[in-house]
């Protein structure tokens, strides 16, 4: 049994690594790299956060 | 983007910005750090033992608990108030400087890529113990937890951290069970702590064995800053962070203490500091089959919430780099759907499969824990530079922490005997991480810092530093 067990570990591992290879492949054709990596850094404290105390 | 579209997590039309989700809240903090912590209860602390006897073990459970309570209180007031991703990373940035920012994401990385190899270990190892099966390995099971986890990271922090809170609990929880079902308020029924712990061999080999348990006595509460990671992804940081940090550290307090007492009441301490899983063998040991599936799964869940919350933390303190230019801005992506860092996950998850097969349990757990005392003793430093150049009442600070500077001296001083610590027992793996950490902050000074972008890495709209 612990055999078997460890043959679907395998499948299910394979499985989910090919579907986040294949995501990865989709978003990155479907999106353009800047708005990709458009992401900001402190971008709710420059609105929210006036530090006057 | 709308407020509203980053709240619900939609597909971003053309040229919008993608940013990562501000979802979770206190309980998520929470589960994120005593999720990465409490394997630690399961597996780890017990080692000290080995290095100093059983009353070792519980001495340094008090002073290595005085250090992660500085590291939860300087951390929830630093970072309440540079709240980002990376966090110790960003907080280095802004009050150090770009080189040591760059170090202290290193330290992150190696700390919870590492962390994530020892519990996948851990997980694999215990199925094949349960197993009993000649010819048997752990590989299925190491690489079946870290590529779920890894999926289940890419696909969202919310469903992440919610399952962490799952899972972490329910480890906790056995962890009261145990307790509870050994009868502790009955000394010699079931606990027998006056035999095993006697003033013969309490401490076998005297004080030195107490400064040499502090190596691994760090794994009562190591990662319990991992909460700091979440700082961009919390709906209200300077509330949340220091909520469940500080939560969190008093569950884990409660969590070390009652395994000492129980472990150390069933286990001899020659055992205690040999065996892989302290409670699930003090589980074996009061002879209940329940009690023996019920820490079985309490060890198999914590390791599996560690595993987690350090994927989480890891791809956050690497897309934080990214994202600044310190490494190329391609790991800086977000995904359009999920929200996450999806490359920076993906990339690291091939790294700690091979760290997987390579390493060992015992050299991964240094590794860890080096990378973290390294954290640590940067972060004693950088409450101090923090108050001085932002004195209290310069910017707003979601939570001031008290007695400053007693933390950040006990952490520096509980730091330097780690070091010494570990220095007795892995000197040469300190060695060699410590000249890993200068041939590559070499390397971005000489190199690779010429491309980043000097005046956007500093995000935080704070006033000029003092003395400025």
């Amino acid at each position: 049994m612990w055999f078997t067990l460890s043959y679907i570990a395998w499948a299910i591992s394979a499985a989910l690594a090919l579907w986040m290879l294949y995501d990865w492949f989709k978003t990155d054709t479907a999106y353009s790299e800047d708005q990709l990596t458009s992401s900001r850094e402190g971008e709710i404290e420059a609105v929210s956060e006036k530090h006057k105390v | 983007m709308s407020q509203a579209a980053q709240a619900t997590g939609q597909v971003p039309a053309a040229g919008q910005r993608i940013s990562l989700l501000r979802v979770l809240g206190p309980a998520h903090v929470w589960a994120l750090g005593v999720g990465i912590v409490l394997v630690g209860e399961f597996t780890g602390w017990n080692f000290s033992a080995d290095k100093g006897g059983a009353l070792a073990a519980l001495i340094t459970c008090w002073f290595v608990g005085i250090l992660y309570t500085s590291v939860a209180m300087i951390d929830s007031e630093v970072t309440s108030t540079v709240a980002a991703a990376g966090g110790q990373y960003a907080q280095a940035k802004h009050i150090v400087g770009p080189l040591m920012a760059f170090n202290v994401a290193l330290y992150l990385v190696f700390a919870y890529t590492m962390l994530e190899v020892s519990d996948s270990i851990l997980v694999g190892d215990l199925m094949v113990t349960v197993a009993a099966t000649d010819g048997l390995t752990r590989h299925a099971f190491v690489v079946l937890t870290i590529v779920v986890l890894a999926w289940l990271n890419y696909r969202g922090v919310l469903m992440t951290l919610n399952v962490n809170f799952i899972i972490t609990a329910l480890a906790y929880l056995s962890i009261i069970i145990l307790f509870f079902s050994v009868q502790p308020w009955s000394q010699g029924v079931v606990l027998k702590l006056n035999e095993l712990v006697t003033p013969q061999n309490a401490l076998p080999y005297g004080w030195i064995g107490v400064i040499a348990a502090f190596q691994f006595a760090i794994w009562y509460y190591l990662g319990i800053e991992g909460t700091t990671q979440a700082a961009e992804e919390v709906r209200s940081p300077s509330r949340s962070l220091p909520y469940g940090t500080m939560a969190g550290m008093i569950t884990l307090l409660i969590a070390a203490a009652l395994t000492w007492y129980v472990c150390a009441s069933l286990l001899p301490w020659e055992y205690l500091g040999f065996t892989f899983f302290p409670l699930f063998d003090a589980a074996r040991v009061t002879g209940s089959p329940t009690l023996e599936f019920i820490l079985f799964w309490g060890t198999v869940l914590s390791a599996v919430a560690s595993a987690n919350g350090c994927i989480n933390d890891a791809a956050r303190a690497w897309f934080s780099l990214g994202r600044d230019r310190y490494l190329p801005t391609w790991f800086a992506a977000v995904h359009p759907t999920y929200r996450t860092p999806y490359r920076a996950i993906l990339f690291l998850l091939p790294i700690a499969l091979a760290f997987a097969f390579i390493a060992d349990l015992n050299q991964a757990i240094t590794f860890s824990i080096l990378s973290g005392v390294l954290q640590y003793t940067f972060m004693s430093i950088n409450i101090v530079m923090f108050r001085n150049k932002w004195p209290l009442g310069s910017i707003r600070r979601g939570y001031t922490h008290p007695f400053h500077p007693i933390p950040a001296i006990c952490l520096f001083l509980l730091c330097a005997i780690t070091f010494f610590a570990i220095f007795l027992g892995f000197g040469s793996q300190l060695i060699a991480m410590v000249i890993f950490y200068v041939v590559v902050s070499i390397w971005f000074h000489f190199y690779r810092y010429r491309f980043v972008r000097r005046g956007d890495q500093f995000t935080m709209p704070w006033p000029k530093p003092k003395g400025y």
